[in-house]
């Protein structure tokens, strides 16, 4: 068996009357890009956010490479190695996107905390490259780096935090709906460059609605439908599962 | 920020510092060219630098920063009082006393942030402000303010003689222009040290605090020690005008700490610019040069300078303008303030920015219609 990067157990969640999350149970391989997909309200962003400090769950565990992370703040769960890519692009508006990857860049290296007031950013060159250098993968060059995050459009930015993630070297990396509310292009684009980060061997797990997606990046795929998990295995046992196609596909065939 | 544009610690230290040192020459041509002026234009240059670090990067709006130039201001004079004249252990003082308040008072209301957090620090503000002006009265002495007095131990100087002493480095008296040369260099480092916190890794993460804190915390940082840090450091350069402004007239009072002089230093920042390196200097340039001339106008001097109209049209202008003269300059600041709110709300500095740019690309049009 595979070294476990994210062992999910027994977790419930409610929300006043409502079971959000059932006895959830996951395992995350190391290596392995595990997808979760599910009908609206089936409690994945719930899952996400009791893994990375948001929430915490009623009962169950939560342990990432074999220490417990539930209780600990949304920072240390970082430091940790676990970085999420939000829904909506959380990013940095008002600096410029150089700035933007060089700051998750700091927090690598220097920690939760540290006051470096007597090295100008300007002359941390090692930083300043490795962040060109990842931002050359977005085909911004030049003079845009000096841009402000807050103008770029929507896919970009998105695409932008998940470079702003990627810098960190994450040991996981959650997702979540990456390609939500793109146009088509805009979508190839982002898979493009998720599948460049499946090559390098990055653990991740994916929450996605579009199964284009899904099924062109996933290894595993985990299905959730109120709160429980229904199935899970390889894209293709997914596909021929009658009890996914009936509750979530609603039948109609892949 | 563009790294590649920026000019270098030293280009900008050099200007800033031959700048601040002759101001007693390129002030004087508009009738600033005084050493109590000066001496202010410096010392709430430091508050505003300050005040800057945490409003300026953080964003974290503080109504409590009047607090800690008070604590500076009894500080200095009590170690005038106790210590000595000379004014390097007033200073120090004052800026540790200063730092250890701004730690309780950040510590209590950085836990919550916006709004919030203003009406914490103001609430903080006025507390200290009640305290100095009657419960500590034996510490403060009240009212009256805290002074110099014959009686004072001031044990490394010995008793007075005939006569208060006056503060002195080393023998140099801190009165006139030695006085305001000492506040400059004072200055000069204050501006060193914000000028190495803007351009900084640490003041990157500021203004990343600022900009999405949430983005901050899922990005591995802790955002409370950094906005601790921020808050202390600025508490820090507000005591530190407050012992200046004790070395420049040894005496504290509890006005000092009033709601309005921590919303005058807000006022200062808005008006030059936040969260830029030169604007909270514009700021405090203007208002208090304006402060200077417009509180020392009069009626009379009103009647003088509309004299050579006609009779009733003097009059009228003469009622129409008084009200914002004199006594009634915070109406003049008040409507300054709103036109800058309204039409640059990124103070000065963005005016400024915002005429280079004009000039620029009328420049660029000239040169391909040149080419034409």
């Amino acid at each position: 068996m595979s070294n476990l990067v994210l062992n999910i157990k027994g977790v419930n969640k409610t929300f006043g009357g409502l079971q959000a999350l059932n006895d959830v149970n996951l395992e995350i391989e190391e290596g392995k890009v595990h997808a979760i997909i599910g009908p609206n309200g089936a409690g994945k962003s719930t899952l996400l956010n009791c893994c990375i400090g948001r929430l915490i769950p009623d009962t169950g565990s939560v342990t990432f490479d074999g220490e417990n992370i539930i209780g600990k703040q949304a920072h240390e769960i970082n430091q940790m190695g676990m970085v999420r890519v939000f829904q909506t692009p959380e990013i940095f508006p008002d600096l410029s996107l150089l700035e933007n990857v060089m700051i998750p860049a700091f927090a690598k290296r220097d920690g939760q905390y540290s006051f470096n007031i007597f090295k100008a950013a300007s002359s941390e060159q090692d930083i300043i490259d490795e962040a060109t250098r990842m931002l050359a993968d977005l085909d911004i060059t030049g003079d845009r780096i000096y841009e402000h995050a807050g103008s770029m459009s929507r896919g970009d930015k998105r695409r932008l935090e998940l470079v702003m993630c990627l810098i960190q070297h994450p040991r996981l990396l959650l997702l979540d709906e990456p390609t939500a509310g793109m146009a088509r292009h805009d979508t190839n684009r982002t898979i493009e460059l998720m599948k460049k980060i499946k090559e390098s061997g990055m653990t991740k797990i994916i929450i996605e609605h579009d199964m284009h997606v899904v099924f062109s990046v996933a290894d595993t795929i985990s299905v959730l439908a109120q709160g429980a998990i229904i199935a899970s295995g390889t894209p293709d046992e997914i596909r021929g599962n009658p009890i996914v196609q009936e509750a979530y596909l609603g039948g109609a065939h892949l | 920020m563009n790294f590649t544009k920026t000019r270098s610690d030293l280009t900008v230290m050099l200007i800033f510092s031959i700048a601040v040192l002759t101001m007693p020459i390129w002030l004087a041509p508009i009738g600033a060219g005084y050493p109590d002026l000066l001496q202010k234009f410096a010392i709430f240059g430091i508050f505003a630098i300050g005040y800057n670090i945490l409003f300026g990067l953080t964003g974290y709006l503080s109504f409590g920063h009047a607090a800690f130039l008070g604590i500076g201001s009894y500080t200095a004079v009590w170690s005038f009082k106790l210590l000595t004249m000379n004014v390097l252990p007033a200073i120090f003082f004052a800026v540790l006393m200063a730092g250890l308040f701004a730690a309780l008072i950040g510590f209590v209301s950085l836990r919550r942030s916006g709004i919030y957090f203003s009406i914490l620090t103001l609430a903080f503000a006025q507390m200290s402000y009640n305290l100095a002006y009657s419960v500590l009265t034996p510490i403060t002495n009240g009212e009256t303010g805290l002074q110099l007095t014959l009686q004072d131990a001031r044990i490394f100087d010995g008793p007075a003689g005939e006569g208060l002493p006056s503060t002195e480095l080393f023998g140099i008296s801190m009165s006139g222009y030695s006085g305001f040369y000492f506040c400059a260099v004072v200055l000069i480092i204050a501006f060193f040290l914000s000028l190495k916190i803007f351009r900084s890794p640490f003041g990157m993460k500021l203004q990343a605090i600022k900009s999405n804190q949430t983005r901050m915390k899922y990005t591995g940082f802790n955002t409370r020690p950094y906005l601790m840090t921020a808050f202390i450091i600025s508490g820090m350069y507000a005591g530190l005008a407050g012992g200046l402004m004790a070395v420049t007239d040894p005496l504290a009072g509890a006005e000092r700490m009033q709601w309005t002089a921590s919303g005058e230093v807000v006022l200062m920042t808005i008006l030059g610019g936040v969260g830029t390196l030169f604007g909270p200097l514009l700021g405090v340039g203007i208002i208090k040069y304006f402060e200077n001339i417009f509180s020392a106008v009069n009626e009379a001097a009103l009647h003088n300078f509309f004299s050579f109209l006609p009779g009733f049209l003097e009059n009228l202008m003469v009622t129409i303008i008084t009200p914002f003269v004199g006594e009634g300059w915070h109406l003049t600041l008040g409507v300054l303030f709103m036109v800058i709110v309204i039409f640059l709300p990124g103070g000065i500095m963005e005016g400024l920015d915002r005429i280079k740019k004009r000039y620029k690309t009328e420049g660029a049009s000239e040169q391909t219609g040149d080419k034409e």
